[in-house]
């Protein structure tokens, strides 16, 4: 399982980053050429946020990845995928306010108290320090406090799956998919587990 | 464990240019996606079908959706919760030969081929469509007033409440293979708003044969109310003395009711019903009482309390 190649191990964060900005170019020509749906705000919408979600799932999945199938340069991607989580996410929030709202702050407030929003609202606020103190040098001085800080992922994710969850119509699947694997995801973290599956998969090689 | 240095996880150059673009990265994008969806905004000749030469705004000055958005953005679920995919999973759907079976408390049960329904004299009518998830079209129908068909049955005194029935054809319908909702579709409306002259049965629309993907052979629409009371592809019509439970009721009751009036001061439960998106526009506008036709149909509700009853 492990992946020796040097060169892999140069190319694999590019490609990491390019695949993760390669959405928004893709998003801006897709409006551009009006294929963006009847309704492209809220496709822009759905897609910034959707992206965002599918981000903050990868960052979850580097540490499983690494500690049960020794696959090492997943770690080196981890912080990188959650900033860019934050990116769409912020540009998600963006959208919401300028495109949809149009800035109308009596709307956009009496929006922000519903379950769904105000979900997604904590969701998005609890990510900025993460995102802040993600660069140097808040990893050297927070210390140990920067793992416990950085464990508040595990909670943004529930809540950005629970966000997706309330503004479906019934019937929609999609966002009980991603917290069933963001569950299983945790799961794998639970120490009896992960010893379990890591001695497995040593055992195969 | 594997313990990693931090500055080992991200190179120091990519992380600073990443801090920069985070930055501005926002501002661009969402400058660049106003662009784009203005660019759309403008109202041109082309958002007719081709070969319409009918008028191209509703009674308030709202310009017509173009026949593109309203045939590639369908919630129909017998087929897709994907709205832009409906219109490519209808291609196979078989409408021809179609009967539509009115039955129930009438004086004169009667089935009717879809070319029967000609002798009600379809006519264009341009309504406004609010949907309950927030988005609305301007769409010219071509149908026949619902009174016309129940004159015909003659409901007896007994009838009160009038049932609408989808096709069950989970061979084509794909979604009716799951349990998704309770198949086939039901809606049904009190027999006052079912007579009621701007309740219309949908044979067509921009003066062309109704497409699949808008509920073809024949549709109900009520302008007055929520999308999804306009059901699609019906089979039956029953007259009967009970408030029929609709397919949106049985999944959820406390969510969509069976009234269903547009109403912009009774939200959904999970959110707000004040404003809604013009397909096709951009900014937001205010959603209208009983979605503009609130002078028409206002004094069916005299007396009822519209927030229990929404």
């Amino acid at each position: 399982m492990k992946i020796q190649s040097k060169i892999f191990d140069q190319w694999f964060p590019i490609l990491v980053h390019i695949a993760c900005l390669l959405p928004i170019p893709w998003l801006i020509l897709n409006a551009w050429q009006g294929n963006l749906t009847a309704d492209p705000i809220r496709a822009a919408l759905l897609r910034t946020g959707k992206i965002a979600l599918e981000l903050l799932i990868l960052s979850l999945a580097c540490t499983p990845l690494n500690n049960i199938f020794g696959f090492k340069p997943a770690l080196r991607v981890r912080r990188a995928l959650g900033d860019y989580s934050f990116l769409y996410t912020s540009l998600h929030f963006a959208i919401f306010v300028s495109l949809d709202y149009g800035f109308d702050l009596q709307l956009i407030t009496n929006e922000l108290v519903r379950p769904y929003a105000l979900v997604g609202l904590i969701a998005g606020l609890l990510l900025i320090p993460l995102a802040i103190t993600s660069f140097s040098p808040w990893p050297k001085r927070l210390g140990k406090n920067w793992k416990r800080l950085h464990n508040l992922v595990y909670g943004i994710n529930l809540l950005a799956a629970l966000h997706f969850i309330l503004v479906v119509k019934q019937g929609v699947v999609e966002p009980y998919l991603w917290l069933i694997l963001i569950i299983f995801l945790l799961v794998l973290r639970l120490p009896p587990i992960r010893h379990f599956l890591s001695g497995f998969f040593k055992h195969q090689e | 464990m594997i313990k990693i240095d931090p500055s080992e996880i991200t190179p120091k150059h990519l992380y600073l240019s990443r801090r920069q673009f985070i930055d501005s990265a926002g501002a661009a994008v969402v400058g660049a996606l106003a662009l784009a969806a203005c660019k759309g905004n403008v109202p041109t000749v082309t958002t007719a079908a081709p070969g319409y030469t009918g008028p191209t705004s509703d009674e308030l000055g709202a310009p017509l959706t173009s026949f593109q958005d309203i045939t590639n953005y369908n919630n129909y679920y017998e087929f897709s919760t994907n709205k832009e995919s409906v219109a490519n999973l209808v291609t196979d759907f078989p409408i021809s030969p179609w009967s539509i079976q009115v039955s129930g408390l009438v004086k004169d049960p009667k089935t009717y081929t879809i070319e029967d329904l000609q002798k009600f004299q379809p006519e264009p009518r341009i309504y406004r469509l609010r949907c309950v998830e927030a988005w609305s079209m301007v769409i010219p129908w071509i149908g026949f007033p619902l009174h016309k068909l129940l004159d015909d049955v003659q409901p007896t005194s007994d009838a009160t409440y009038v049932q609408f029935t989808s096709i069950y054809d989970p061979k084509n319908m794909p979604l009716q293979g799951s349990n998704l909702l309770n198949w086939p579709y039901v809606e049904g409306l009190r027999l006052d708003e079912a007579m009621h002259d701007l309740t219309l049965m949908v044979t067509g629309m921009y003066r062309e044969d109704l497409p699949k993907q808008d509920g073809a052979p024949i549709r109900l629409v009520v302008p007055w109310k929520y999308g999804f009371k306009g059901i699609k592809a019906i089979v039956k019509i029953e007259l009967v003395n009970f408030q029929p439970d609709s397919t949106w009721m049985q999944a959820a009751s406390n969510e969509y009711g069976f009234y269903a009036n547009v109403n912009p001061n009774v939200d959904h439960p999970r959110w707000s019903q004040a404003t809604e998106r013009r397909i096709g526009e951009v900014a937001r506008i205010k959603t209208l009482m009983f979605n503009g036709y609130e002078k028409e149909v206002a004094s069916l509700y005299v007396g009822m309390d519209l927030k229990k009853n929404f």
